[in-house]
């Protein structure tokens, strides 16, 4: 072992780390939007939209993230759409989740008893409001632990960005890498990072389940 | 009670695919008055009894409350949400499993449709879910959510939540089958007030007690069709019906120990 390179390239690594959070986040929070309005159009929406729905649904789940990113940032050049590293990197990270986390959020509301909504129908409570004031907020309280899960997992997504050269972490360890040939080193620090983080995601994740769950739970 | 509702059910059917839940149903459901629908399971009480705030939709026939039909402009042309809405209102419902909203407390269920319904001020709102709470008996519940009532709480609540609105006609789905015995008799206590203050009620269930005691008229149902309508002591007493006959003897063998 060699440590000393790290106080070349520590900085570095650490914007990289830097980078992979904000990936992580941006991608995480716009997936989850957009599953979520996947979900609600699937539930919601015209017969011919959820068709439409569930075959991007299947595509998306279908092919791996790599070859969507490849897609999306050679590939759209050619329909004119050309993006810088990052925004298609995000990009790409939203599109690759949001099917999961659509199918999260179907499972979640489904586990809805029907009961609830329907005894605010029976008040006359508008649908919007009844999605707003019931559907969601219960239908959230389950998804939770899925949610947290695949959030978890797209963490472990970001390193992909690496390959249309996002100065994510997986970029700066690969470099130091190929600079020092110190790829235990490099390896081991990329390791620790993303189990810091994991280990962080899934510890906030316990502590919101067991705030919003905690009327939840029968204790008569 | 300012006014009642009358419910007028003529001639409704309803089909799950080619299975017949409802059979021609006429039934007169007279304002103030306390009806109860019994009969075996799967005869189509809870059916029919949705079809009158339009939960379940009838397939043809009218029911029309004080005159005015629901779920439909005219009969076979669906009327819109929010004239069903506004229509739904003056109905009051209660479930067999509460379903009260278990992410609010018993206060805020009750309150909720007097906000997005009603559109009251919420510390507005906030009052008069106390008051319906205090006219169940639990005025010392009111911050406790779902979770933390009892079976028998739950159901007042849900109660409350249905009277909160003012609605001129209150419906019940067995609201006391899910309840261990020792509960029935608060809620049934509820229901037995609301009678006494003039509410139209139509109540699905299985307390023939209650039935014999508080209804005004028994409707009593078999494989989606109606088979008799009569005073409860004519029904539960002396029944003429082959049918009532043989389901009354289940009860009663059931019930005896
Ligand atoms: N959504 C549905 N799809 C298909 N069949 C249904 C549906 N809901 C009810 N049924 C059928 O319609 C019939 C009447 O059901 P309903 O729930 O009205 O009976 P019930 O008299 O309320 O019985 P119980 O006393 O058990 O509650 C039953 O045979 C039932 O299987
Ligand atoms: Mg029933």
């Amino acid at each position: 072992m060699e440590w000393s390179v790290f106080q070349q390239y520590g900085p570095m690594l650490l914007r990289g780390f830097g980078v992979t959070i904000f990936c992580w986040l941006m991608g995480t929070v716009l997936a989850m939007g957009l599953g979520l309005i996947i979900a609600l159009m699937q539930r919601y929406g015209p017969r011919p939209l959820r068709w439409l729905l569930q075959v991007y649904i299947e595509v998306i789940r279908g092919t791996p993230f790599l070859v969507q990113l490849f897609v999306l940032y050679y590939g759209g050049p050619l329909v004119g759409l050309r993006l810088d590293a990052l925004p298609a990197g995000l990009l790409g990270l939203t599109i690759y989740g949001s099917p999961y986390f659509a199918e999260i959020f179907r499972s979640g509301f489904n586990a809805v008893p029907v009961g609830q909504l329907e005894a605010a129908r029976a008040i006359g409570m508008s649908e919007t409001n009844i999605i707003r004031r019931i559907l969601l907020p219960l239908g959230l309280v389950s998804a939770l632990p899925a949610l947290v899960n695949f959030s978890i997992i797209l963490t472990k997504e970001t390193v992909i960005l690496s390959i249309i050269t996002v100065p994510e972490l997986m970029y700066q360890v690969s470099r130091m890498s190929t600079e020092t040939f110190r790829y235990l080193e490099a390896n081991l620090v990329l390791a620790l990072f993303f189990w810091g983080l994991v280990e962080t995601i899934s510890r906030v994740g316990r502590r919101l389940e067991a705030r919003i769950t905690r009327h939840l739970i029968e204790r008569v | 009670m300012d006014q009642a509702s009358a419910v007028d059910i003529r001639k409704v059917n309803k089909f799950y695919g080619p299975f017949q839940a409802l059979k021609n149903i006429d039934l007169t459901i007279p304002p103030g008055k306390v009806t109860c629908l019994i009969g075996p399971s799967g005869s189509g009480k809870s059916t029919l009894l949705r079809c009158i705030n339009f939960l379940e939709e009838y397939d043809s026939g009218e029911i029309r409350i004080d005159g005015q039909l629901i779920g439909y402009d005219a009969p076979g042309k669906k009327s819109s949400g929010r004239k069903l809405r506004e229509m739904r209102r003056g109905i009051g419902m209660v479930f067999q499993q509460f379903n009260l909203w278990p992410h609010m407390t018993a206060q805020e269920n009750v309150a909720e449709g007097l906000i997005r319904v009603r559109g009251l001020p919420k510390a507005d709102a906030s009052a008069r879910a106390a008051d319906a709470l205090r006219k169940v008996g639990l005025g010392d519940k009111m911050a406790n959510h779902p979770a933390r009532l009892s079976g028998g709480q739950q159901q007042r609540v849900a109660i409350a939540r249905a009277i909160a609105m003012e609605p001129r006609l209150m419906l019940f789905d067995e609201p006391t089958s899910a309840l261990d015995p020792e509960l029935v008799g608060e809620v049934l206590t509820v229901m037995k007030t609301l009678a006494g203050e003039g509410m139209t009620m139509v109540v699905v269930t299985h307390e023939m007690g209650f039935a014999a005691h508080v209804a005004d008229q028994v409707a009593f149902m078999e494989a989606g069709e109606l088979v008799a309508v009569d005073a409860p002591d004519r029904i539960l007493h002396q029944p003429q019906d082959l049918r009532i006959q043989s389901f009354l003897r289940t009860y009663h063998e059931r019930n005896a120990f």
